[in-house]
């Protein structure tokens, strides 16, 4: 096991903000922990890298206790933030270097790496800028980078892609999955479950500091969700208690949408017929829906 | 090197890679600052008060100056800067995504501060000398005794630096706490002459002793007591250094 948690807990306050969490990574591994804002995602990762200290419970990481042997498991890990915290005194080139010496990396291997590291983040032609000169995707990708400085066996990221534009979200995606096949094992946490499901062999979905659910995104959806769903934007009148008056029906709303879940779609089908006119998308199940049945639809801050 | 210094050496760098891309502008500071207390005061006021303790005001000036020099920049860089790494900068986070611990990275501030400070005393030697007030070889080991006082002053402000949570906390204890210190440890005037409570007071504090020390190696004698006054600015360095620790982990590991 790369990760292994027991009864893991962090309490703030009177807030259990992580509730008693038994993780386990394999080697290789790209695991996602899903979950809504506040559901203790980055509060795991942090007590995971010796970065918070655990309530209760306990931590192994790459063979060592944490937090007591923390900063021998990070000589071995490369932690990509929420936030950006790159150097803004210093030039693209430089935030490598000078991070590349927090884990004692210099000399001849050092210059190879800074090249391999800028051309796979595609910033060769950015390594004398300063930060501040950079795109929010060309700083996400430098800090990626620099987290790989120490081509490090564990890869931990959270919410690598959020706030990124679509094109700068695909490169990464593909620098992730480079890592993957290198055999590198990776732990990210993320809102997107377009990500997850491209991404992760095994998701968790963590509510209210516990995970209520865990396995690969295409069990977790054939578990917890009927194959077909019928989004209505609008039902009006007795419609909606008409369509859960149907056969192996099960309606929920979200916001002002209206979700029909079922595994025989005819009856569905055969009723939005009669009605004639009404606004409806049908589709296949995915994670969104086991996401949002799990975790309730009410809306978080 | 010892392992224990790796991880403080590392962070000490960091600084120092940053202080030398701006070294150019800041060497204009560093000179310019300590040129005009001299001039202003020393030849000034040097006018009307010939001599100080038996020395020539420029003289006596100069060697208080050295080391309330090392503390200014030593409390500045052990605060505001110190700050500005730890909260809106997020540095000290990105450190301890590392092998980096919250010791090695509060160890290496504190010797960043140090080395910081020993800067303007050096500055303030050579213009001092280039004035005529200091010629004695005694006054090379004065930066060496600046090192131990900028551990000390650095030792001194930084456990502040996790309670604050904007810059304008620092203020109070530039006003409260400084400033008092810099008036009233015998920079301008002999500890003698305050009120004896005073002078107490003063010698609780560390620029006295710093003063001490470094004012008979700038005018070529040797300092008296000279193992109380390192005692009391290792003392500052080292409990200073070791809070720092216990409060740095507490606000960046939370």
């Amino acid at each position: 096991m790369i990760i292994q948690t027991s009864k893991l807990q962090k309490q703030y306050g009177e807030s259990l903000v992580v509730a008693g969490l038994d993780l386990s990574v394999k080697q290789g591994q790209c695991f996602g922990l899903l979950g809504p804002n506040g559901a203790g995602k980055t509060t795991t990762i942090r007590m995971l890298l010796g970065m918070t200290e655990p309530t209760d419970g306990s931590i192994q990481v790459l063979g060592h206790d944490v937090p007591t042997e923390a900063y021998l498991a990070r000589q071995r890990i490369g932690v990509v933030p929420q936030l950006d915290n790159l150097d803004p005194d210093f030039t693209v080139e430089e935030n490598l270097r000078v991070y590349a010496s927090f884990f004692g990396i210099t000399g001849g291997a050092l210059e190879k790496r800074i090249d391999w590291l800028l051309d796979f983040a595609e910033l060769q032609h950015k390594r004398s800028a300063k930060i501040g000169a950079l795109s929010g995707g060309m700083q996400r990708r430098l800090t990626i980078a620099r987290a790989l400085v120490n081509d490090p066996e564990l890869v931990v990221l959270d919410e690598p892609t959020t706030g990124l534009d679509p094109q700068v979200r695909h490169l990464i995606w593909s620098r992730l999955r480079e890592l993957q096949r290198e055999g590198k094992t990776l732990l990210l946490t993320t809102h997107y479950m377009e990500e997850a499901e491209r991404l992760c062999d095994e998701l968790a979905i963590m509510d209210n500091g516990k995970i209520v659910t865990q396995g690969s995104p295409k069990a977790l959806t054939k578990e917890h969700i009927e194959p077909h769903v019928f989004e209505f934007a609008e039902l009006v009148g007795e419609q909606s208690i008409q369509l859960s008056r149907l056969q192996g029906v099960r309606l929920e709303q979200s916001g002002t949408t209206w979700y029909a879940y079922t595994h025989e779609p005819e009856p569905i089908q055969h009723w939005v017929n009669e009605q004639g006119g009404v606004a409806m998308l049908q589709r296949q199940h995915n994670l969104e829906d086991v996401f949002l049945r799990l975790t309730r639809r009410d809306l978080r801050d | 090197m010892t392992n224990m210094l790796k991880g403080p050496f590392a962070v000490w760098r960091r600084n120092a890679k940053v202080w030398t891309k701006l070294m150019r502008v800041s060497m204009v500071i560093q000179f310019g600052e300590p040129l005009i207390y001299l001039l202003g005061l020393g030849y000034g006021l040097g006018q009307f008060v010939p001599a100080m303790d038996g020395l020539p005001y420029l003289t006596f000036l100069a060697s208080g100056l050295v080391m309330s020099s090392v503390m200014n920049t030593a409390t500045f860089e052990g605060m505001y800067s110190c700050y500005t790494r730890m909260d809106p900068q997020k540095t000290h986070q990105a450190m301890l995504a590392t092998p980096l611990r919250v010791r090695d990275v509060v160890i290496g501030e504190q010797l960043w501060a140090a080395t910081k400070g020993c800067i303007p005393c050096i500055a303030l030697l050579l213009v001092a000398f280039g004035l005529g007030a200091v010629s004695a070889a005694t006054a090379l080991l004065v930066p060496f005794v600046g090192l131990l006082a900028g551990l000390a002053f650095a030792g001194f402000c930084m456990p502040i630096v996790p309670f604050a949570r904007s810059y304008d906390y620092f203020s109070y204890f530039y006003t409260l706490v400084i400033i008092p210190m810099f008036m009233f440890s015998g920079v301008f005037y002999p500890l003698e002459s305050l009120p004896e409570f005073v002078s107490v007071l003063a010698q609780l504090l560390p620029l006295s002793h710093a003063v001490a020390l470094a004012r008979p190696l700038v005018i070529g004698e040797w300092p008296t007591d000279v193992l109380i006054h390192m005692s009391v600015l290792m003392a500052y360095a080292i409990a200073g250094g070791w809070l720092s620790i216990r409060l740095f982990k507490r606000r960046l590991m939370d």
